[in-house]
């Protein structure tokens, strides 16, 4: 086993991106995740890599794509407000099919919001987030180990499908501090023989360009594209099935959420309520299958967030609307407490008796 | 024992910790104390976390005017040259981590110099990832004097795996402490360690509490 160190979540992305290949990375400073960039900015020099402070998230986000094309390991990280200003050149990373990490540690909003934890960019990560017809995968870590492994990960399956890839993390898991293994330098890279290398006058000029004139090849791209994520949704799903095997009430929650509804499901468990958790650790692709199968016997679903039941949706559309989706959330920096989700549950049972 | 006692260190090293906790330490002395956070880098885990339990000690906290708010701003409260200038009170100060939290001390160092009677204490942890060895600690250091213009006078080992120390870590990170100690010329003013691990040669932290 390797040895253990202190970190911090935001630290740990970026040791693990160096530990996964990435030598190149465009950012600009947000609370929560300014420590990604501040690590970055110390070690990067002294690898050989480039860490760039640019002039504003969209250029960090188009010198991302630059890079992208010519197929080395590249990524950003930023907080809400900024990966909303990313936005643009994030679809355009997905028009081109280019693999990218984006790193969002989210916090409060909408608009500046607040410097506190939350999960309310659910949306723009999972539906899409830029325009036109694309999707993210999207790793949603729940520790400071998973934060490193999650983004050795999500540079594997960028490259892997040719696609970005976002870590969608809180602002709790980007500062809070915990023992990590670090994985070890590995950059399992694929065969790019798409990126624009130089042709060494041996083959045909590669071409980087989410542009199509010819509305047919438009269609024809983004229907291919839509068949890549069907092989996704079969096989990228990634999720925790947690004390569901007997449960009558089933929490769904990822990230720090997760964390607390453990904590919650010990404290219901020991008053004799059977009650389980489904984390999601994708949410692009979401879990559909065990939340289904979970409808079959479950009561009833539980979303603990810390956003305003934007996940809701995927549970009910999962299920097909079977067993009702009850909300227990806070939204505006704070994080549901154990005695809250208790609560929530106890209600709930109390309805269905 | 100096008046003035600094608290510098690579980021996230643990000073808030340590700090709050040097604060107790010289109240129970009787002494009169004053700790003041002017941590400019870290909107979170700040002394004003604690600022009841100080406060309810007899400890009065200077602290940033956005502490703890949404703010996140790095303005400086003017109280805190009364801790420089009044040379009455014992004075602890906890201070941003790496030489970037350093420079808020910086305009402090003037006075802090010139009364010389203070201790500039360097945090150390030797399980995080930048500072794993007395040689990257040491770099550590003097950017961290260049930024404030104090030089260290003493080392303080706070080495910890979070909820996974163990004295036996604690035993083995000494030896680089001391391994800083040779390099740096400086003593090792005390090991700190999570009062329930704490033995009586080391020095006991009560730590802040969490939300999880």
């Amino acid at each position: 086993m390797a040895e253990k160190v202190l970190m911090k979540g935001n630290e740990a992305i970026a040791e693990a991106a160096i530990r996964a290949g990435c030598r190149h990375y465009f950012g600009y400073p947000i609370t929560p995740q300014t420590e990604v960039a501040a690590y970055m900015a110390k070690r990067m020099p002294k690898i050989g890599g480039t860490f760039l402070q640019a002039e504003s998230e969209i250029s960090a986000i188009n010198m991302v794509y630059g890079v992208a094309g010519t197929g080395k390991r590249v990524m950003t990280s930023s907080s809400s407000p900024g990966v909303s200003l990313k936005q643009e050149g994030i679809s355009y990373i997905a028009g081109a099919d280019l693999p990218a990490l984006i790193v969002n540690v989210q916090r409060g909003g909408p608009g500046l919001g607040g410097i506190q934890p939350s999960q309310s960019d659910y949306f723009q990560a999972t539906k899409g987030g830029g325009h036109g017809d694309y999707h993210l995968i999207v790793l949603t870590p729940a520790s400071v180990q998973e934060m490193a492994d999650m983004t050795a990960l999500a540079f594997d399956l960028a490259d892997k499908y040719r696609m970005p890839a976002m870590l969608l993390a809180d602002g709790t898991m980007g500062q809070m501090m915990e023992p990590v293994e670090l994985p070890a330098e590995n950059c399992n890279t694929v065969e790019k023989p798409w990126a624009v290398t130089g042709t060494k006058m041996q083959r045909e000029h590669n071409i980087i360009n989410s542009l199509y004139l010819v509305p047919e090849q438009l269609e024809k791209t983004n229907f291919d594209r839509y068949e890549k994520y069907k092989i996704i949704e079969e096989n990228e799903v990634r999720y925790e099935s947690y004390m569901m095997e007997d449960a009558e009430y089933c929490i769904v929650a990822f990230g720090i959420a997760a964390r607390v509804s453990k904590n919650a499901i010990t404290a219901l468990r020991e008053q004799g309520v059977k009650v389980g958790l489904i984390r999601p650790i994708t949410v692009w692709p979401f879990p559909v299958k065990p939340i289904r199968e979970a409808a079959e016997k479950v009561k009833a679903f539980v979303s603990v967030e810390l956003s305003m039941g934007q996940m809701i949706e995927d549970i009910r559309l999962a299920q097909e609307c079977k067993k009702p989706v009850i909300l227990c959330n806070r939204a505006g920096g704070m994080i549901p407490s154990p005695e809250q989700i208790i609560e929530t549950v106890k209600n709930l049972q109390g309805g269905n008796e | 024992m100096k008046r003035v006692n600094l608290f510098c260190g690579h980021y996230g090293s643990g000073k808030t910790n340590v700090a709050i906790n040097f604060a107790y330490y010289l109240k129970k002395q009787g002494l009169d104390v004053a700790i003041a956070d002017i941590d400019i880098v870290n909107p979170y885990f700040r002394t004003k976390d604690s600022e009841n339990e100080l406060k309810s000690a007899g400890i009065d906290v200077i602290s940033l005017p956005f502490a703890n708010s949404n703010v996140d701003l790095p303005a400086l409260p003017p109280e805190v040259y009364s801790l420089v200038q009044n040379r009455t009170r014992a004075a602890v100060f906890d201070i941003g981590g790496d030489d970037r939290g350093a420079y808020a001390l910086g305009r402090y160092a003037p006075y802090i110099l010139e009364e010389n009677d203070y201790n500039m204490f360097f945090v150390a942890n030797f399980c995080r990832p930048l500072t794993r060895t007395a040689k990257e600690a040491m770099e550590v250091m003097k950017e961290i004097e260049k930024a404030c213009g104090i030089p260290f006078t003493a080392l303080v080992n706070n080495s910890n795996l979070g909820r996974e120390t163990t004295l036996e870590g604690i035993r083995e990170w000494q030896r680089e402490a001391q391994k800083l100690s040779e390099l740096s010329g400086l003593p090792i003013a005390m090991t700190c360690a999570e009062e329930s691990l704490c033995t009586d040669a080391l020095f006991p932290l009560k730590l802040q509490p969490t939300v999880f």
